[in-house]
């Protein structure tokens, strides 16, 4: 529905605005409690990490809300905020909401980025709230006339212990004021940001939110279709826009006819160097006017290689940085020693977000105060990226994320928030803009091309004694992981802003015991030097998927070289008893037959199992496939996935195997279908039938997770780890059906077909 | 040209005048009665995520010209159940818990409910045929299936 601007900010406000009001009336009820931890206050304190009130509010009925830096793409994350919350504050889930994403109401703890949701943005959540408690108790303590150790809390109701008739809730004892709190803050943003606990925090033997799997919130708004999403704000006066990209990437326009679309009711034209959008009363006016507007575009030297030979440009192109990540030993030495040597190479090719719709976002300018609604996973990033690029001060930009067509990284999303606002301010109007499906698939930013050359020695036992693993490929920050400098926006970019890529990649991660080993990585330029379709940046696990496709087929490539299982040979590489735990559970869920793996089905239909096996950020993940391949068309059905699964404590057991079943089904998706197509000019994958994804009738039939809780441990992430080893789980159960080894992704039909003859 | 158009959506009557009286149909759902669903996916009829029914048959409304469904009974998500009164597949998607971002919902719940009412006994394969096309970005394909054959149990 059209929620008229006043409507939208007083529900923005409404919390605030509880706060407020009825925290004067509660003001005289709670005056006669003298406060001595903590000097409560009516007004709220600055939005800084280190007051308490920038991350709880306690209302006048007794509930609470959490302000979260971060935001839920969908995966449960709020929902486990609100559990680890309600759990330190001894409050029933259901009492205890979540507002996240919104610049005026959270501080920046980082978006959603790095699967750092419940890892980092929890653990300081948990901290505010188990300080929250304990100034609670203490207020209690005074009011009650009793130690707090003799206090108990049940549902916000504290309880002299023994004498159930003196308590007194957590309502009346701060609701509607401010904690005035001071917190142990680290002094840093974003991800970094860390809230040091002062208090005690409940041990996890007291756990009794904490751990359960409680449903979603968001899910019967989305199934009712009541539920706003930021394609679904809508501002008075606001207009629509639509973006115009060139044909051939570096093009700009040269000549704009705008009698093209004079036919076309209340369309405007916004032009400034290489930016060109439309703007018009109506959505459908600015599509055809974006359609039928009659653009020449200068002449740009095509820049970029045709996609199949994209793996001969990345190896040939000149190193622009080097890094090594890890040396130990002498790989070189102990190659030279080795009883046998392997070395193999992978590729890897650009993968799109895709969306599953293209990016939107509203701008609206009134009197020099900006409010953004974005999509982007990293709203305060936004703000700053707006400020920026309108010169307007960071204190009056706002901005409010709202859940997006899908948020897997820096997509398309970051970019349209950009665009939004420079043709609002060109028009003096809210602008929502919205791209078209091509502007999603071909314009977004990109997963890295790469490739990951490798080099294994087995001793005489069938150990590895060398490992060296090198990528080169396209960095995978072309563009910065948020737009919060304008030229790192589309927009920037087309506005003549130079472009800065910086250099990253990345090395696999496991824990495998190796004497000698050396891993590197290197980066090569972009393909242009302009505003580009194949820049790169953070897309789902980035960099993940690539280097442990190469280095979990290359383990499985040793294992066959030793004649060993590949179970059995990656448990003699570890030690660790989690690294073990995780492999055996995956292992005895799939009912492993423990054999070598290698062509053992003949048949039209060859049958085959494959595992990999993982770490990322102190999570481990094994997962084993089992396929099908069809000897006549190549094709590969992946009948099952075990994945067995190990992120420490575990928050949410329901919504953390929903979070795996996505990342399954995503990443089959990824390792057998997805490239982004390009000629020399130009992205030509430009929706759906150019950039296949998985299909339903494609989809695994079963998939079994095995969570392992590890409730005396952290809780480290689990957005993004499932997704890395799932290519070569499927790539070497494809090498043991068939003989043939996937050294190229994805596995399409063709690809496998001709590897077959 | 100016066009009047009158349209029944959800049961309610709605007249409105276009520009373009061959506009889909999903902009004058979403622009002109101001419903926030169906979604923009692909306008291309690619995807799903702009499924209405139209006289009960799942149509994709980006694609839909509004000057095809006069006189047309239109049901949107919003329209095919509520928490109160919910389709069975939305029940199961709730019990399920199906969605992450949710923006491809349209879609597969629009047409497997008219799939289930010709299909009321499907088997797994023809639960997947009779959806295979829609898109999923967030790889719910597996809660999806466990959603759609809990509904064709208790429909």
């Amino acid at each position: 529905m059209i929620a008229p601007m006043s409507d939208i900010l007083q529900r923005d406000l409404s919390r605030r605005g509880i706060l407020q009001g009825a925290g004067a009336l509660i003001v005289s009820f709670a005056a006669p409690v003298s406060v001595s931890v903590a000097a409560t206050a009516a007004t709220k304190p600055p939005l800084t990490p280190d007051q308490l009130d920038s991350f709880i509010a306690v209302h006048p009925d007794g509930s609470a809300t959490a302000f979260f830096g971060k935001i839920d793409g969908g995966q449960g994350t709020d929902l486990g905020i609100a559990q680890i919350v309600a759990e330190e504050l001894d409050l029933d889930l259901d009492r205890v909401s979540v507002v996240m994403g919104d610049t005026a109401r959270t501080v920046d703890q980082g978006g959603a980025s790095g699967s750092t949701g419940i890892w980092r943005g929890g653990a300081a959540l948990r901290a505010a709230a188990a300080e929250a408690r304990r100034i609670l108790l203490d207020m209690a303590a005074q009011k009650l006339g009793a130690p707090a150790s003799n206090l108990v809390v049940t549902d916000g109701v504290v309880t002299v212990e023994g004498n159930a008739a003196k308590h007194v809730t957590y309502g009346q004892l701060i609701g509607g004021q401010y904690f005035n709190a001071k917190l142990d803050w680290n002094k840093q943003f974003g991800n970094p940001l860390e809230i040091k606990p002062t208090s005690p925090l409940k041990s996890p033997d007291q756990y009794k939110i904490v751990g359960k799997g409680f449903p979603r919130r968001d899910v019967a708004p989305k199934v009712f279709a009541r539920f706003d999403y930021v394609t679904d704000i809508k501002v008075p006066g606001m207009v629509h826009g639509r973006m115009i990209r060139p044909s051939v990437a570096g093009a700009t326009p040269v000549t704009i006819d705008e009698a093209s679309i004079k036919d076309i009711p209340g369309v405007r034209v916004v032009h400034k160097d290489g930016f060109l959008g439309v703007v018009a009363d109506k959505e459908w006016n600015a599509i055809r006017a974006a359609q039928m507007l009659k653009v020449t575009w200068s002449q740009a030297t095509p820049a970029f290689v045709n996609a199949d030979a994209i793996y001969d440009h990345i190896r040939q192109a000149p190193v622009r940085h080097r890094q090594v990540e890890a040396e130990k030993g002498s790989v070189e030495q102990a190659l030279a020693g080795a009883a046998k040597v392997l070395t193999s190479e992978y590729e890897w090719p650009f993968q799109s977000h895709a969306s599953m719709g293209p990016a939107c976002a509203l701008v609206a300018n009134k009197d020099g105060k900006v409010t953004v609604w974005t999509g982007s996973q990293k709203p305060h990033y936004s703000k700053e990226g707006v400020s920026k690029i309108l010169n307007v001060p960071m204190e009056n930009v706002h901005a409010i994320w709202k859940q997006g067509p899908g948020s897997y990284g820096r997509n398309d999303a970051g970019d349209a928030a950009i665009d939004a606002a420079v043709l609002a301010q060109a028009v003096g109007r809210p602008v929502r803009v919205q791209y078209m499906r091509a502007d999603g698939h071909a314009w977004d930013p990109k997963a890295p091309a790469s490739i990951h050359r490798i080099r294994g020695g087995l001793d005489a036992n069938g150990k590895i004694v060398a490992y060296h693993f090198e990528s080169k490929a396209f960095s995978k920050w072309e563009i910065e992981t948020t737009e919060r400098n304008p030229n790192h926006s589309l927009a920037g970019q087309l506005m003549g802003l130079p472009l800065t890529p910086q250099d990253s990649f990345g090395v696999p991660s496991e824990s495998y015991e190796i004497p000698n080993r050396l891993m590197a990585w290197e980066t090569i330029a972009p393909l242009l030097d302009r505003a580009s379709p194949l820049r790169t940046s953070h897309m789902r696990d980035p960099a993940g998927p690539q280097m442990h496709f190469a280095s979990e087929s290359f383990v499985d490539e040793l294992a066959v070289a030793a004649n060993v299982d590949a179970i059995d040979f990656r448990l003699r590489h570890l030690t660790h008893p989690r690294d073990i735990a995780v492999i055996k559970a995956a292992a005895e869920r799939a009912g492993w037959q423990t054999r070598v793996s290698g062509p053992h089905d003949k048949g039209e239909i060859a049958s085959g199992r494959g595992c990999a096996y993982v770490t990322r950020g102190g999570t481990l993940v094994a997962e084993i496939a089992e396929v099908e391949i069809e000897r006549r068309t190549g094709k590969v059905h992946v009948k099952r996935v075990v994945v067995a699964h190990d992120c420490g404590l575990i928050v949410n057991p329901q919504q953390l195997t929903h979070t795996i079943e996505g990342n399954v089904c995503q990443a089959t998706s990824r390792s057998l279908w997805e490239q982004v197509a390009f000629d020399r000019e130009k992205v030509t994958s430009v929706d759906w039938l150019t950039y296949p994804i998985l299909d339903i009738t494609e989809a695994p039939p079963q998939v079994d997770i095995v969570l392992i809780d590890h409730p005396e441990l952290p809780a480290t992430g689990a957005g993004e780890s499932s997704t890395r080893p799932m290519a070569a789980a499927i790539g070497n159960a494809i090498y043991d059906a068939t003989g043939v080894r996937m050294r190229r992704a994805p596995f399409r039909p063709d690809l496998i077909k001709g590897s077959l003859v | 040209m100016a066009t009047q158009i009158h349209l029944v959506v959800d049961g309610k009557p709605h007249n409105f005048t276009v520009d373009d009286p061959n506009m889909p149909l999903l902009y004058a759902l979403r622009d002109e009665l101001g419903m926030s669903n169906p979604h923009f996916g692909c306008g291309l009829s690619q995807c799903g995520a702009c499924t209405v029914h139209v006289n009960g048959k799942a149509v994709r409304s980006c694609v839909t010209p509004l000057s095809s469904v006069k006189e047309a009974k239109i049901t949107t998500l919003a329209g095919l159940g509520t928490p109160e009164h919910p389709h069975p597949v939305q029940q199961a998607y709730i019990d399920e818990q199906v969605p992450q971002c949710g923006y491809c919902i349209n879609g597969w719940i629009m047409t497997a409910a008219a799939f289930l009412k010709a299909n009321p006994h499907p088997t797994d394969d023809q639960i997947r045929e009779g959806l295979s096309g829609l898109k999923c970005r967030c790889g719910t394909h597996t809660a999806i299936l466990r959603a759609i054959k809990r509904a064709a149990q208790t429909a």
